[in-house]
């Protein structure tokens, strides 16, 4: 298990300077001159070549690399050119609203999720399948956005039951926090919810036509405890695999959502920065999206791990 | 309900389909306390439909439609019951206390994703369901499991206990599910093929084991098997089964020395652990061929190492120093229990594997040092035929494709005399023509495997290596297979080497034998001297293995 872990975690790092090379390079090649942009239209070549000495960019490609690495290894993101305001600062401010919003639509996509995936093979051939799986139709088809409107206009203004935008921070009130953050969870964790539920259906068939649920009855047990142990158990395996493969997804996913209900988040953190070139602030942005996902799946490898006790003894010997 | 108190199960004019059709039709039989009864039948008998039916959980959409299971009352706790009218409740409070399973496949019976000690402790709680009320001590059902764990030969199962069962070997996996099945103290136990995955002796160990548990019980145990042998062995009254019918009932004398009904007579004629023991006439005269001719199969000191995954410069030796010689025209069978590094040495000889050291010649040459038009050449002499049938020949395939494929790949003939040479070859497997245009799932298993002999001989091979050709096939089929190899070799001079677990396979087809056991040769010689004659301890303890044995000595 822990060489496992080693293992992983070295593969980890590997990926994530190939990652930061990506990421310099990529803002490097997006049109437009960071040191036009912020000495502006009108300024003399000695302005601009003063700018670009400020900021390093007259010096080797290679150097500016390392320099750049160095910043970002001190936490050092510089400041945002369009407002002054330090980039960590920023970044503190947005990161944790879109942390809440992901973690509470991972949780309500994997309660939905598993729960109809469990419902739809247990009442094969019958109406609860086919209401679980249109319910996976439309979330995988109809997109986020116009779910969003759509919940706004009949959850929020006619019903009144959600706020159609806002937040309130979730660690100073949690309750009014989670309140205001549900429909937007929701609708975020809908496609996620549908590819979980389709994965847990398929493999739950499966997995109750196998020859050692057929030994579980016969011992005896009844049919739930069958179910979880011996059924779920064994389908969680692939569904794990299938959630850390769509967490990406999730955080694009999330800068639509924030954008819908306007929400103060990372992603329209992004989104303000890309519209107004405020390279310093994409830099870090894309960098932090980059070792999150990282990061997400070095913990979903672990999990898997954990579930399936096949690869921990491999992994060991 | 029950017609008679000294029984503990009546099955009454059972009738099982499957969608609408009819799988088991009204069969009755009746089991006394204390009785142990064998069904014998080959896959798609009805035998495996059955016990489903006993235990209600027939798979997919099976269903009782006519006829009554009625257990009798249990000699502590329950009544009789009709189980084909049983509830689920009802239903699981029979299932694992009164009447438990052990089940087939021990490969695929244990829940991989839990510990096996959980997996025997569930079955404990399970069982006292609705007896005392309240929960068990987790402790003491610990202790149980542990206890049953042992009783079962597992040894140090109170470490073993906290293991996963791909941390055992298929022999003890077969021990947990036993223990599993025993944890309920049924009065009834069903045995479905419960060894047919393992290698004989181990079959004979777990198989004693089970029966003095079983007797020390005084369990009644419902044994089902496709092998004529090992039922005539274990049980007093064997029923035996085709086609969703019961054919003949008797006690193993009758049905082996006497049986009535010609399906029987054939499945006796045919059973391979029978004819091993009752000494049938082998299908090959003994190398009647056995001229001055040079060997066609020189095997030399051969020896393969595996590097070990994960732990560097150690190795295995899977192959350790290994010399026999085939002579043409004859047959000679390899036989060893899984492990023993058989299909590693077929594996060298076909050059799909190098050898550490030594030498595999096919007419003085070797596979992996010739190169080129030379190697190409001796490819042509000596073809595989897998065990498989399944497995070895590509479903998209057409058969014709299938067979005429060797024939493309190394470019003979053009495609009308291919097509020709195809329609030669199914004759000679005695196939059909028009097989040519179906694909490998529109055929049986005895007819995939004549396919595979039919592409193995297209390209007048003299030398045939059968990697357990006929093991995966029904022992009816299996025969059909050995007798339709006999006459090849007569016809067209072949040349056999036969990888094979199953001693009575050696003793209908070989003329030579070569023992092997954890990588080395243990004995060598005739067919004739091995079996009667053994030297080896091992080669004993093999033949003594072999299901009927007892029973015809």
């Amino acid at each position: 298990m822990g060489r496992y872990v080693v293992t992983k975690l070295w593969q980890s790092a590997v990926t994530l300077i190939l990652a930061s090379i990506v990421v310099f390079a990529g803002v490097r090649q997006l049109p437009g001159d960071p040191a036009l942009a912020m000495a502006g239209e009108e300024a003399s070549p000695e302005q601009l070549a003063a700018v670009r000495a400020e900021m390093g960019l007259d010096q080797p490609l290679a150097t500016q690399y390392l320099a750049f690495v160095r910043d970002m290894l001190r936490g050092d993101f510089g400041q945002s050119t369009r407002t002054g305001t330090p980039v960590t600062e920023l970044i503190a401010t947005t990161l944790p609203v879109t942390l809440w919003l992901s973690a509470y639509a991972i949780v309500v996509a994997i309660v939905v999720g598993v729960l109809f995936g469990v419902i739809a093979e247990r009442f094969r051939g019958r109406w609860p399948e086919w209401g679980a799986n249109g319910f996976a139709l439309i979330g995988l088809s109809v997109p986020n956005f116009w779910l969003g409107i759509l919940a706004i206009l009949y959850l929020a203004v006619t019903l009144g039951w959600f706020p159609a935008s806002g937040y309130v921070d979730v660690l100073e009130d949690p309750l009014r926090g989670l309140y205001y953050l549900t429909l937007p969870a929701l609708i975020l964790g809908t496609g996620l919810a549908a590819v979980i539920m389709r994965q847990t259906r398929a493999s739950m068939i499966e997995t109750m036509t196998t020859d050692y649920v057929r030994t579980a009855r016969a011992k005896g047990l009844g049919r739930g405890r069958v179910l979880v142990r011996y059924g779920l158990r064994n389908s969680l395996i692939v569904v794990v695999t299938i959630v850390g493969l769509q967490l990406g997804g999730l955080i694009s996913g999330a800068v639509v959502t924030e954008r819908i209900f306007a929400l103060p988040g990372f992603g329209k953190l992004t989104l303000d920065a890309v519209f107004t070139r405020d390279y310093p602030v994409i830099q870090a942005v894309v960098l932090i999206i980059t070792v999150s996902y990282i990061l997400i799946n070095l913990a979903v490898d672990v999990l898997y791990s954990v579930v399936n006790p096949k690869i921990r003894v491999g992994g060991a010997n | 309900m029950l017609q008679d108190a000294e029984n503990i199960l009546e099955v009454e004019d059972l009738e099982v389909a499957f969608g609408g059709t009819p799988v088991l039709h009204r069969i009755s039989f009746a089991m006394r306390r204390g009785e142990r009864v064998a069904i014998v039948g080959q896959s798609g008998s009805g035998k495996s439909t059955a016990i489903g039916a006993i235990l209600r959980l027939l798979p997919g959409s099976g269903r009782i439609t006519h006829g009554s299971i009625v257990l009798g009352a249990g000699r502590t706790r329950g009544d009789v019951e009709d189980l084909a009218a049983a509830s689920e409740p009802v239903l699981r409070r029979i299932r694992g206390q009164r009447v438990a399973l052990v089940p087939q496949d021990p490969m695929s019976n244990l829940n991989p994703a839990m510990k096996i000690g959980p997996q025997v402790a569930d079955a404990i709680v399970a069982s006292r369901r609705g007896t005392d009320g309240g929960r068990p001590d987790r402790a003491e059902v610990r202790q149980r499991a542990i206890a049953l764990l042992s009783e079962a030969g597992i040894p140090d199962a109170e470490r073993r206990y906290g293991q996963y069962p791909h941390e055992f070997s298929g022999g003890m996996r077969q021990r947990v599910l036993i223990a599993i099945a025993l944890a309920g103290e049924p009065e009834l136990l069903i045995a479905d093929e419960p060894t047919s995955a393992l290698d004989v002796t181990v079959q004979r160990q777990i198989l004693n084991h089970l029966q003095s548990l079983v007797d020390a019980r005084g369990t009644s145990l419902l044994f089902i098997t496709h092998d004529l042998g090992l039922a005539a062995d274990r049980t007093d009254r064997i029923i035996v089964m085709s086609e969703g019918r019961i054919v003949e009932v008797g006690t193993p004398r009758q049905i082996l020395l006497n049986p009535q009904e010609e399906y029987t007579q054939r499945l006796v004629a045919a059973a391979p652990s029978v004819a091993a023991v009752l000494d049938a006439e082998p299908l090959t005269p003994p190398a009647a061929a056995k001229d001055a001719t040079s060997p066609i199969l020189v095997v030399e000191n051969l020896v393969k190492e595996f590097a070990l995954r994960g732990r560097r410069g150690s190795t295995v030796r899977a192959v350790n120093d290994v010399s026999f010689a085939v002579e043409r025209g004859t047959t000679t069978a390899v036989v060893g229990e899984s492990g023993s590094g058989k299909t590693t040495v077929a594996r060298i000889i076909l050059g799909l594997e190098t050898a550490s050291s030594g030498r595999a010649l096919i007419d003085g040459e070797s596979l992996t040092t010739t190169r080129g038009a030379q190697r190409r050449a001796l490819r042509r002499k000596v073809q595989p035929v897998f065990q498989d049938p399944y497995g070895s020949l590509d479903p998209t395939y057409s058969i014709e494709r299938l067979i005429d494929e060797p024939l493309r790949i190394f470019g003979v003939g053009d495609r009308p005399g291919r097509r020709e040479r195809v329609g030669e070859l199914l004759d000679q497997v005695a196939l059909p023509r028009a097989v040519a245009q179906r694909r490998p799932n529109e055929l049986s298993g005895g007819q995939r495997q004549r396919v595979a002999i039919a592409r193995a001989l297209a390209l007048e091979p003299e030398l045939l290596i059968c990697d357990e050709a006929v093991s995966a096939l029904d022992v009816l089929v299996q025969d059909q297979i050995l007798g339709l190899l006999a006459d090849l070799q007569d016809r067209l001079g072949l040349t056999y080497l036969f990888i094979t677990h199953d001693l009575s396979v050696v003793r209908q087809i070989a003329s030579d034998v070569v023992v092997m056991k954890s990588g080395d040769v243990v004995e060598t010689g005739s067919v004739d001297d091995v079996f009667n004659r053994p030297h080896a301890e091992y080669t004993k303890e093999l033949l003594g293995a072999i299901p009927g044995a007892t029973f015809a000595a």
